[in-house]
């Protein structure tokens, strides 16, 4: 029986995969068209931002040719189209490279600040959830409660600029700004982005730590819990044999959520330790007006937001059998 | 400044002085202390973005006149009182300020080991008249009528019109010399005090010592590491922390911070920045000249420089020419807040109790306390000013001179010629009050070709008393510039131009650490 749900899980998942793809591909060009006509109400363009205060008309006319923007807007959009789609993301309009390579300098700084903060982040929220979720009602459960109450309602700048002030400025164990260079060593790299590792773990342990004690605390209510208990299971056994699988998919699909927010909104984070990644590279593309990179940062956000919501619901169909036989 | 000869005419000022390292530094640096050679530092300016460059054409923000200043070297380089020195020009002379001939100083290799020669340097002007380069001094380059190798070191540079000027302006980083033909911007070749040993735009250039730079001695640092901290008190965190040890743009509400840290000071810059009120003059009302008068003579000047800047200002007189310059023409009365005439000028404007929208914006510094300070003031003589606070985002572009009462925001200029011309002459295309003086545009081109200081000091003095009394524009104070240094770091000392030394820190100070 397990061979053949499991069988069917996997076709279901991958019919899902394929369904998915396919309209990932819809809500990605969607949302390019979108940004695109957004970012065409902004005032100004790459141009008179280029040349700033002290442009005269007759240079940004001259630069506007050079760069194209005096072309429709239909036809830049177009030809965006055509190159992403063979591949080619275009060449940034500000940095006179190719976005491909801008990007290739800080979605790597930005991947291994989000794997590490997941690191960090996904142990500790579960264990905070299912911690609370076990004591429901009790002290530890209230404790914990306000603990992540008050850490969601905290604003990250806060919690990062106290940080800053205590273990950099006071007790100076830290750097305050994180200092990325190729030739890092990892003992480099690790003490300039523990605070933003710690600021950014407060934000999202407590989201999914919420979410996971939610889920829990919802099945512990079911009648096979209570029948569980009666057995005489042991209090964590009940919750990793029997509660787990079947709250496995809320905390997934809560986990992701909070990943995805990991790469593209890390923003203030990345701007007050001066962090080079991805989402301070799209706010300088907003402000220069650079479209084709903001394009760029705009598809490799919204991919990753597609794939972890991917990942979440094929997890939840290989963990719920009901799911799998359909 | 009577002290220094200028450096201009027909005299060959410089001629082999320069030899000398002791002229090339600013007066006194030398008796300070002995510089050592060493140390690595790094350095926080205010941004940090992929429009960082190494084309000195397309500088356009402070991290890049530093970034510039390390790799390249000017004809020219100006002192602490922005008077001209030769640099890479040996000497600079002209008879009628229009041709000038040019000798370079022999000797000076690019960093990669080519000789610089006349080639070189027509090559780097005549590339700003390209509109192709997109050069931030494209109309400044309009006056090189000519400019033409006449020796391997030789060159004369022939001017559509007489500019005294000429080796003050080429002083600026935009004009630093590249090697001819230079296409690939993603490293530096120049002759400047550093080398370029990496350059990641958005992240951190990266500055060698330059052991055959053509200055004996000279630089002392090392390297250099510089990056941009965009956020202000992330700068001041690293600088307090001790990760960066020269910071940028201090703000005024931080400096506590800074001199309570006993390993840090500030360096306090005097400059000619300022943001002014825009009272556009091809309308009405705020054309009517009692309009102007009435709001000059609401700007409370000591409030200002003592709330929004904690004293790091100097008072303004409504002119752009500020007290420490040359030219500067100290008997104009200063303006000072008085209702009592500001009530009056608006009676006879027939504008009392009429409501007027003001626009302003973070983009231009101060300017949206600056207009509740008005709107308060204007509440009393009974004028009702709508403060308009708009996003920085695009200021220039959508605001800026858009509307008939606004801020405007300028930066420093090393020549009180290229201030008047580019914001106050009648065509100019940012004459932001849109006022017109014959008078003014006639004595502007008969100070550009005069070359007896004496006489440019009164035609530029009579030129600040027509802005005070007749331009749109109110001034009511030029912004001190605040850096933010490490102790250990020595020899800095203020340049008006701009903060760091006028952007110019590199190949000056050194470590004791």
């Amino acid at each position: 029986m397990a061979g053949a749900s499991s069988q069917g899980g996997l076709k279901a998942a991958l019919s899902l995969i394929a369904k998915r793809f396919a309209s990932s591909l819809l809500t990605l060009l969607l949302v390019s068209v979108t940004i695109f006509v957004i970012a065409q109400l902004l005032p100004g363009d790459a141009a008179q931002e280029a040349l700033g205060q002290s442009a005269t008309p007759q240079q940004v006319a001259a630069l506007r040719h050079e760069m194209g923007l005096d072309r429709p807007a239909y036809v830049r959009y177009a030809s965006w189209l055509a190159g992403m789609v063979s591949g080619d993301p275009g060449q940034s309009m500000v940095a006179n490279m190719p976005v491909a390579e801008v990007i290739s300098s800080r979605l790597p700084n930005s991947l291994l600040l989000a794997a590490l903060t997941a690191l960090v982040a996904v142990p500790v929220a579960l264990a905070i959830g299912i911690g609370s979720a076990m004591n429901r009602g009790g002290r530890i459960d209230r404790a914990l409660n306000i603990a992540t109450l008050s850490m969601v309602a905290v604003p990250e700048f806060l919690v990062a600029t106290i940080a800053v002030l205590i273990f950099s400025v006071k007790l100076r164990w830290l750097p305050s700004i994180a200092l990325v260079s190729d030739d890092m060593t990892w003992g480099e790299y690790l003490p300039g982005v523990a605070m933003p590792i710690l600021t950014l773990s407060v934000v999202v342990i407590a989201q999914m730590a919420r979410m996971t004690r939610a889920a829990v605390i919802d099945q512990m209510d079911r009648p096979y819990v209570e029948m569980a208990v009666l057995k005489g299971v042991a209090p964590v056994q009940v919750v990793l044999k029997h509660i787990m699988p079947n709250a496995i998919a809320p905390i997934v699909n809560a986990t992701a959520l909070s990943l995805s927010y990991l790469l593209g909104g890390a923003v203030i984070v990345e701007t007050i330790f001066n962090y080079p990644g991805l989402a301070s590279l799209m706010v300088n593309a907003v402000t220069s007006r650079d479209m084709p990179l903001l394009q760029a940062c705009a598809m490799i956000f919204c991919a990753a937001y597609l794939i972890l919501m991917l990942i979440a619901d094929v997890t939840a169909i290989l963990a719920n059998p009901r799911l799998r036989a359909q | 400044m009577d002290g220094h000869p200028p450096f201009s005419r027909r005299d060959l000022i410089g001629a082999g002085l320069g030899i000398g390292a002791g002229l090339l530094l600013p007066d006194g640096a030398m008796a300070v202390a002995r510089p050592r050679v060493g140390g690595r530092i790094r350095v926080a300016s205010l941004s940090s973005s992929t429009a960082d460059t190494l084309d000195p054409a397309k500088g356009a923000l402070s991290t890049d006149y530093i970034r510039h200043y390390m790799f390249y070297s000017g004809l020219t380089v100006l002192d602490r009182g922005l008077v001209a020195r030769p640099a890479l020009a040996e000497r600079m002379a002209s008879t009628d300020q229009i041709a000038w001939h040019v000798r370079l100083r022999r000797g000076v290799t690019f960093h990669d080991g080519a000789d610089l020669t006349a080639a070189d340097v027509v090559w780097s002007l005549l590339r700003h008249k390209n509109v192709a380069v997109g050069s931030k001094m494209a109309q400044i380059a309009e006056q090189f009528a000519q400019v033409k190798a006449t020796g391997r070191h030789d060159l004369t540079i022939r001017l559509t019109g007489p500019n005294a000027d000429l080796p003050t302006i080429l002083a600026q980083s935009h004009f630093l010399i590249l090697k001819a033909g230079t296409r690939d911007f993603r490293t530096a070749n120049g002759t400047g005090p550093y080398l370029c040993a990496q350059f990641r735009p958005g992240v951190r250039t990266l500055a060698r010592r330059n052991p055959n730079y053509w200055k004996p001695g000279k630089p002392y640092l090392e390297e250099i590491e510089l990056i941009g901290i965009p956020d202000e008190v992330s700068r001041v965190n690293a600088l307090l922390s001790g990760d960066v040890h020269l910071v940028i743009a201090v703000n005024p509400r931080s400096t506590k911070r800074v001199v309570a840290s006993r390993g840090h000071a500030l360096l306090e810059t005097q400059s000619g920045l300022y943001t002014n009120l825009i009272m556009q003059q091809r309308q009405l009302p705020t054309g009517n000249p009692h309009f102007v008068a009435a709001m000059q003579y609401l700007l409370d000047r000591p409030l200002i420089k003592r709330a929004l800047y904690r004293g790091y200002a100097t008072i303004a007189n409504d002119q752009p020419i500020p007290p420490f310059h040359p030219y500067y023409r100290a008997d104009l009365p200063q303006r000072s807040l008085d209702l009592d005439k500001a009530k009056w000028h608006l009676q006879r404007a027939g504008l009392t109790g009429v409501r007027l929208p003001v626009y302003a914006s973070p983009a231009a510094d101060g300017s949206v306390d600056m207009a509740s300070i008005l709107q308060e003031y204007g509440s009393r003589v009974g004028l009702k000013l709508a403060v308009n606070r708009v996003p920085g985002d695009g200021y220039w572009s959508t605001h800026w001179m858009k509307h008939p009462l606004g801020f405007g925001n300028t930066n420093p200029r090393p020549t009180a010629d290229l201030l008047f011309s580019l914001f106050y002459k009648s065509d100019a295309a940012w004459n932001e009050s849109g006022w017109k003086n014959p008078r003014f545009d006639r004595l502007l081109l008969e100070a550009r070709g005069e070359a007896d200081q004496a006489r440019r000091k009164q035609l530029y003095g009579e030129m600040q008393g027509l802005v005070r009394d007749h331009c749109g524009v109110g001034i009511p104070v030029f912004i001190s510039l605040i850096d933010g240094y490490d102790r250990r770091l020595k020899g800095l000392y203020p340049v008006s131009l701009g903060g760091l030394m006028g952007y110019q820190f590199a190949e000056h100070v050194w470590w004791e650490g």
